[in-house]
């Protein structure tokens, strides 16, 4: 539960340095690439295209490998905590649970370390034609997870079939408190308003960028000779881009912080705070998981401050999963207090 | 264990895995191969229209739609597919707290389990030149997990469990 909190929060954390440091940046190089890929179309020099496109290919790469290392980093956070909440149903001994657990511990941080290493490290002292030392590391992080989740997997099918191998923990407390029924309730929300919101952008965005996508690259490869056009085209296509971007990432980061309100409704029992931190948390994380996505959709129209609203969103997040840690760090310092007591 | 928590913990795990074993298949037999043929086509685009041979130069202009058209949908599918499957496993462990009565809530873990087979369905079905049926069963589908989401956050929302 600690460790799927920490890998959120430290994803999250990646995510917003990423966000401010490395997107828009990246987005610039891009353009610029494809705007000497465009300039090199009107000079007649191919050779030059394949420069660009192979500058365009290694930015994208970058771009690429930093989104999956914070999207790879959350999503394992999400199953360690998916994984603690099932961990009464798995049929396996307690010190086998403790070594799965460190395992995928181990794998969900290697993976998106070894994604994020992926253009740094290259090819260098590699045996593979094409793979390199960051893929294989990342790979076999992947791989463990897999087989971590294999064994959970025969564990909770030995549950179903009614046979209990080692020590039964107890169920997750019933409880419905004012926290928990917020945060499921209100993750419950979110995630339906980012399917509502998926489905409009489907059925009103989806095509429309396709065509428009399609046009501009047109525009780009038919400007007529002694026309400087390009640099037109390429800033219509650059603006389709960073649309599209805000808008599959409100869709995305709404969804995902309702999922992460949802589990953590889960673990409020076992947050040892007062009452009122509790839901002050509760209501921050809440609040940061709306601010974001609704920010992030107007950074096109208000710009910058948008961005940076957003950021803050992301912070408010991060600081209540923090908070929520803190509470269950108290709660098991507590419970071995009680044992040393006892012994 | 409740019908309907079984329901949608179950069929979460099953769909999860199809989504999973999509997604191996994807990305070992079909991903690679597309991304390949992607980039290849808009690079070649460029440097055809570079020599002035604008006819090859809209070809590939046009397999770079085509391929894109695809592979937007085929990565979709193996994410929604995945990300919905998660949402009925979570779901499912505190389905009971959902306050309304068995049946209702059985019919709102069907309504889930179907739009969530069914929308991605439709997407991949879009991608197989189908596509009238492909956007009816994905707006179904989506239509259906929208009103089961709905049907439960009120659940959540609403009193203690029945």
């Amino acid at each position: 539960m600690f460790g799927g909190i920490a890998l959120i929060a430290a994803g999250m954390l990646f995510g917003d340095i990423f966000a401010v440091f490395v997107l828009h940046q990246n987005g610039g190089q891009t353009g610029q690439a494809l705007l000497g890929a465009a300039n090199a179309v009107a000079a007649q020099d191919s050779s030059a295209v394949k420069v660009a496109f192979v500058q365009i290919g290694n930015l994208l790469e970058d771009r690429g490998t930093k989104v999956d290392a914070h999207v790879h980093m959350i999503d394992a956070g999400y199953l360690a905590l998916l994984l603690a909440l099932v961990q009464p149903f798995v049929a396996l001994s307690a010190s086998s649970k403790k070594i799965l657990a460190r395992l995928f511990l181990t794998g969900g941080l290697l993976l998106p370390v070894g994604i994020f290493l992926i253009p740094y490290v290259g090819l260098a002292y590699s045996p593979f034609p094409v793979i390199g030392w960051a893929s294989v590391l990342a790979d076999t992080a992947g791989a463990l997870l897999i087989i971590v989740l294999l064994v959970e997997g025969w564990g909770f099918w030995n549950y179903l079939r009614d046979r209990h191998a080692g020590p039964v923990e107890p169920e997750l407390p019933k409880d419905r408190t004012w926290e928990r029924r917020v945060l499921l309730s209100g993750g419950t929300m979110l995630v339906l308003l980012g399917f509502i919101y998926g489905a409009w952008y489907a059925a009103m965005n989806l095509y429309e960028h396709e065509n428009r996508e399609s046009v501009i690259l047109k525009d780009i490869l038919e400007q007529a000779p002694g026309r400087d056009l390009a640099a037109a085209s390429v800033n219509a296509y650059g603006l389709l881009q960073a649309e599209k971007a805000v808008q599959i990432a409100a869709h995305s980061h709404i969804i995902e912080f309702g999922l992460l309100a949802i589990l953590l409704s889960f673990v409020q029992p076992f947050v040892l705070l007062g009452q009122r931190w509790k839901r002050r948390w509760v209501m921050i994380l809440l609040a940061g998981s709306v601010i974001l996505p609704v920010f992030v959709l107007l950074e096109l129209k208000v710009g910058l401050i948008a961005g940076g609203i957003a950021d803050v969103a992301g912070l408010m997040v991060i600081a209540a999963l923090v908070g929520m840690l803190v509470g269950v760090l108290r709660y098991t310092g507590h419970l071995d207090a009680e044992a040393g007591a006892a012994r | 264990m409740s019908a309907g928590r079984r329901l949608l913990i179950l069929s979460g795990i099953a769909l999860a895995l199809f989504g999973m074993l999509y997604g191996l298949h994807y990305a070992v037999f079909v991903e690679h191969q597309t991304l390949d043929g992607m980039g290849g086509s808009l690079t070649a685009a460029f440097i055809q229209a570079a020599d002035r041979d604008w006819e090859k130069s809209e070809s590939a202009l046009l397999a770079y739609r085509e391929a894109k058209y695809d592979y937007v949908r085929e990565v979709d599918l193996h994410s929604h597919w995945i990300g919905l499957a998660m949402l009925m496993i979570v779901l499912g462990v505190v389905f009971d707290e959902v306050t309304f009565g068995e049946g209702v809530r059985f019919a709102i873990a069907l309504a889930m389990l179907a739009g969530s087979v069914v929308f991605p369905l439709g997407v991949i079905l879009q991608t197989v030149r189908m596509v009238p049926l492909g956007s009816a069963l994905a707006i179904a589908g989506s239509a259906l997990v929208i009103v089961a989401l709905g049907a439960t956050a009120v659940g959540f929302m609403r009193g203690d469990a029945t």
